[in-house]
């Protein structure tokens, strides 16, 4: 594919579905009615100049550069304002238009420097164009009056550069932070001739103003003003290819500009269904990991963990890999073998990871790191509704009335789905959000949660019955679609016990500490205010009852009739990008790929017969519980793909004793990560640039990512478990991920009509695709839930047994932020880390008066488990007796301090609540500096002194 | 397997299905844990020292016992 910009139309496109035709330069055209005259003309094949205007935000009518004529109306409409209408008979192109046209530009380019040649922008710009389009040759007013051409360029952000001297102060960066992001970072300062544009405050640079460096603004300059520094660095793109993003859920697609082997740039794909053009700072920005020195890309082994690295070929290393199998199996038999699959990598890679484990170790011990995500949330959907994944789409939440946040964080989470969600609740959607911090949605530009409910951590089962109960006990039930869609017997039994005193907001007020009549509220709303819908996220499955949790929601969604269309249902927000199709692939011990149980023998069969192997009928090993049969010496062997669990998993003193007892941990990563301290084996992995495949993101959207550029490990992953399998005698043959996705399409149901060739030319598909979806399905349950009655399932508040005491007074939970990505392996190598170098300690004010602490202090902080030692930031965005922090950074090591309480149903770990006490102390603690040493000791690679360096 | 969390994990999952009324309770711990346990675990727990499982989880641990005596597979 050789470079050519994404179309731009100019204004968006319109909704409505009533048609109306007119006449543009004598071609009649029809379009919806609402288009603009712009938009229509492009569409058409036309092109009207412009500045102002572009299709991601609304038009403005400030530049007066898009004039045209229409018959019958008098003077020069702007385009881009005026819309068709029936009949209209519009010209673009008179003298007359001309000359005004060339007046406008004239003005535009006499306060404009004209270094085009050496500008990074040369032949990319829109200003440039313009004045071709218009004609323009000569400026009568010469290029030395009043100008701005001295101020000086803001190059704080770590990725694009804002040069005012090229503003044109269209405002197209303005209404893009406004309508598209929805953070208002961005004003015009001052008026007329001297209006300008800036960030924050006029004492603010990009960096220390409120912009999260999305990127919309830079995308809407139509000149070199906001540009990325690559484009001055590297020079223009010359060719692009749409691949999608491997960070979080949302699952946004790029166009990833290459200039030869090098990435210039990641433009949002306007044409992407999950992301309509827009992205967060991680997928546009913080690729430069992909390329960070840190990266290893030659295999190694070694025979101890005490001993350095060795070097070896990729033959050695595989052949080696394949013979300590082989070892093991013989000595230990199959069921000491396992292994986890990655949400980060790709379906078929996962695919490939699971049948490995499976037909080549013999056993079932496969799982994925969705084990500490959203394990319940499998368990609690398929269990309510019969599918373990989330209701909607994304374009969904544009319907919705009241929006119920639980456990989520979306602007920092899930940024490109939250912008869209702002927009709505812009538009005049309510919220509310349940949360034991003032999330930044709760309280952000233009948006205010109609209620916040800031409830004790661990109190999730409580709230969502207290909210039941006042939607029971008041008559606000909906009957009527309970009645058609769900089992009645089972509702009415359900119905009996939320109604019961005790699980009334006034009686559970003392658990939850919210007050009741907010819960009142906030249920009635929720229940008769129009189309809710419920988001959430890892704040209500990382819980000893996140199951339930899930089970509560979806039992409050069928109690207000709010599943089965648009605007409504139940929206799991999941955390990395490849989650849901990781469990969608049979990565669990316990069900094939399509959530078929291993001990379903017809399901087995069809494995059986298409792999040509027996499989293991029993359920096999969660990551924990493998890690239990570690230490306890019945599991041996440790395939991991993709994942860091030392870091990202509970209780690390625990993670690292099993580790330690096993005998051979292969870890296949980019970088030597915190588990790879244990590994005897590490098989270098390839970054989303450098291979083909799919994800499925939050909304079972599978989309297509696309190679950009060759594997500096020399292979894409899903090759390196193929070398690993022929190693093992396994007749394993693909040439492409294509083949592997045909084999899933093969073996499941719900992805029968995916095919790599329908994905290339239709961009996604949203499963199940099948006989009775042939095109996907955007919104699930529509005629009756997957599993025919909606299933109501009692559950009641159980505390957790993580309890406060005198030792541990304080709860701790964890979330993350914008700019890092879950253990930070990739965006600390990136220039994030001007955003959060460091992982902080957010405490209540009381708190830390009680302890004397202060804003910036180190503060030792320990639990049970374990303790470490990070900086306070005080803030009343926790609750008194709350405290919360992040994972992101290895040094902290926050996963010192989790315990191993987990998930009733799935063992997803308990990261939303630890019992804590917090202190004062000078710096990092003893452990801290002896695994910093156990840690720079291990990750010895011989004949090297860099590696040593490293980190 | 450490018995102590297997009785922990145990006693957790028929805490969670209790609501459901005793009988039904004992049905379904018995289902989640033969669902979701690999045999090492049922194996572990059928062995040992069962005096800390909660009345629903020692009836539930019962039902599992039956059902790993009829499937040769489930044996470690
Ligand atoms: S990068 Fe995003 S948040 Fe920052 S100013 Fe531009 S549009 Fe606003
Ligand atoms: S920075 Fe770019 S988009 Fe913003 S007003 Fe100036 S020229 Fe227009
Ligand atoms: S919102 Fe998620 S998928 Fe989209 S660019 Fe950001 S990290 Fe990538
Ligand atoms: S593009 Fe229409 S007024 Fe600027």
């Amino acid at each position: 594919m050789g470079y050519e910009p994404q179309a731009d139309f100019g204004t968006p496109a319109s909704k409505s579905e009533k048609l109306v035709t007119l006449t543009i330069d004598g071609r009649a055209i029809t379009v919806p009615e609402g288009t603009s005259v712009m938009r229509a003309a492009a569409e058409s094949g036309g092109s009207i100049p412009k500045l102002c205007a572009t299709d991601n935000v609304k038009s403005f009518g400030s530049c007066r550069l898009c004039l045209v004529e229409v018959d019958g109306m008098r003077g020069t409409p702007a385009s881009c304002t005026t819309p068709v209408m029936e009949g209209m008979n519009v010209h673009t192109q008179t003298p007359r238009l001309q000359k005004l046209r060339k007046g406008v530009m004239e003005l535009y380019i006499s306060d404009h420097p004209l270094d085009c040649l050496t500008c990074s922008d040369n032949n990319d710009c829109e200003l440039q164009d313009n004045a071709a389009a218009v004609g323009l040759r000569d400026v009568r007013y010469g290029y030395s009056g009043d100008n701005h051409l001295g101020l000086a360029t803001d190059t704080s952000n770590p990725y694009f550069d804002f040069d005012p001297s090229k503003c044109i102060a269209c405002s197209r960066c303005v209404r893009a932070c406004d309508e598209v992001q929805g953070t208002f970072a961005l004003t015009i300062e001052g008026r007329g001739f001297a209006s300008k544009v800036s960030a924050g405050t006029s004492m603010d640079d990009f960096l220390s103003s409120e912009c999260v460096s999305c990127g919309a603004c830079v995308q809407a300059c139509p000149t070199a003003t906001l540009q990325e520094k690559p484009m001055k660095e590297i020079g223009k793109p010359e060719r692009a290819v749409v691949t999608t993003c491997a960070y979080c859920g949302v699952g946004c697609t790029f166009r990833a500009e290459m200039r030869g082997e090098q990435l210039v740039r990641m433009v949002p794909w306007k044409d992407g269904k999950a992301n309509r053009g827009h992205s967060c700072v991680k997928g546009r920005f913080a690729w430069g990991y992909a390329q960070h020195k840190d990266r290893i890309l030659n295999p190694m082994i070694r025979k101890s963990i005490n001993d350095p690295w060795q070097e070896v070929s990729w033959d050695e290393a595989i052949a080696y890999t394949a013979s300590e199998i082989k070892r093991i199996k013989d000595n230990y038999g199959a069921r000491a073998l396992g292994g986890v699959t990655s949400s980060r990598c790709t379906n078929e890679e996962a695919f490939l990871v699971q049948k490995i484990i499976r037909a080549g170790f013999g056993s079932n011990n496969t799982d994925t790191c969705a084990r500490v995500c959203h394990s319940p949330t499998g368990f609690g959907l398929s269990t309510a509704f019969g599918t373990s994944a989330g209701t909607q789409d994304f374009d969904s939440v544009m319907d919705s009335d009241v929006i119920l946040v639980i456990g989520a964080n979306p602007t920092d989470g899930h940024p490109v789905f939250a912008s869209r969600m702002k927009r709505r609740l812009r538009q005049g959607a309510k919220l509310i959000v349940v949360d034991p911090r003032r999330t930044d949605i709760v309280r952000s530009p233009h948006i205010e949660a109609d209620f916040h409910l800031p409830l004790q951590p661990g109190t999730n089962v409580a709230v969502l019955t207290a909210l039941a109960h006042v939607i029971v006990t008041e008559g606000l039930a909906a009957e009527a679609f309970i009645k058609e869609r769900c089992d009645w017997d089972e509702y009415q039994e359900w119905a009996e016990f939320v109604s019961r005193p005790q699980n009334s907001p006034e009686f559970l007020e003392p658990v939850t500490r919210v007050k009741a009549e907010d819960i009142r509220g906030a249920a009635r709303l929720f229940a008769t205010g129009g189309n809710g819908a419920i988001y959430y996220g890892l704040g209500v499955t990382e819980h000893s009852q996140g199951s339930s949790t899930v089970l509560a929601i979806a039992n409050l969604a069928m109690v207000t009739g709010n599943v089965g269309r648009r605007g409504v249902g139940v929206n799991p927000l999941r955390g990395q990008n490849n989650v849901q199709g990781s469990c969608d692939m049979g990565s669990f011990p316990h069900e094939l790929s399509g959530y078929r149980h291993i001990t379903d023998n017809v399901a087995r069969k069809l494995f059986e017969d298409d792999w040509g192997v027996t499989l293991d009928p029993e359920p096999g090993l969660r990551i924990p519980n493998m890690l239990d049969a570690a230490v306890d010496g019945s599991f041996k062997l440790f395939y991991c793909q993709g994942e860091d669990i030392l870091q990202s998993d509970p209780n690390t003193h625990h993670v690292a004793a099993g580790l330690a007892a096993m005998e051979c941990v292969i870890v296949h990563d980019l970088f030597l990560n915190e588990t790879a301290n244990y590994a005897h084996i590490f098989l270098p992995g390839s970054t989303f640039l450098e291979k083909n495949g799919t994800f499925t993101n939050a909304e079972r959207r599978i989309q297509l990512v696309r190679k950009v550029m060759e594997p500096a490990n020399g292979y894409e992953d899903w090759e390196i478990t193929q070398l690993m399998a022929q190693a093992m005698g396994l007749d394993w043959n693909y040439s492409h991920p294509k083949e592997i996705l045909a084999e899933i399409a093969r073996l499941t149901p719900t992805f029968a009509g995916v095919s790599w060739e329908r994905l290339d030319a239709e961009g996604s598909l949203q499963w199940p695709v099948n006989e009775k979806f042939p095109d996907g399905a955007p919104i699930m349950h529509v005629d009756g839930f997957v599993r025919g009655k909606g299933k109501f399932v009692v559950t009641d508040y159980v505390p957790t047994d993580e309890k406060t005491g005198p030792r541990f007074p304080l709860l701790l939970t964890t979330g993350r932020i914008l700019s890092q990505y879950n253990v930070g392996a990739q965006t600390r190598r990136t220039g994030n880390v001007a955003w959060h170098p460091e992982d902080l300690l957010e405490m209540h004010p009381v708190d830390a008066e009680d302890r004397g602490l202060k804003d910036g202090d180190w503060a030792r902080l320990a639990s049970r488990a374990g303790e470490t030692t990070l900086r306070v930031q005080v803030t009343d965005r926790v609750a008194p007796g709350v405290v919360y922090t992040t994972f992101h950074h290895p040094a902290t090591q926050a996963n010192v301090i989790t315990t191993e309480y987990s998930d009733w149903a799935t063992n997803c770990p308990e990261y939303k609540v630890t019992a804590v006490q917090i202190s004062p102390s000078n710096g990092p603690t003893d452990w801290q500096e002896e695994y910093e040493e156990q840690a720079r000791r291990s990750r010895r690679i011989a004949g090297t002194v860099t590696a040593e360096a490293a980190e | 397997m450490n018995i102590d969390r297997l009785t922990y994990m145990a006693n957790q999952i028929a805490r969670a299905f209790e609501p459901q009324g005793h009988d039904s309770a004992v049905d379904q711990a018995a289902t989640h844990i033969n669902k979701f346990w690999d045999p090492r675990m049922k194996k572990t727990m059928l062995e040992g020292d069962r005096s800390g499982l909660s009345p629903i989880a020692a009836e539930a641990m019962v039902k599992v016992e039956a059902y790993v005596a009829a499937r040769p597979a489930s044996a470690w």
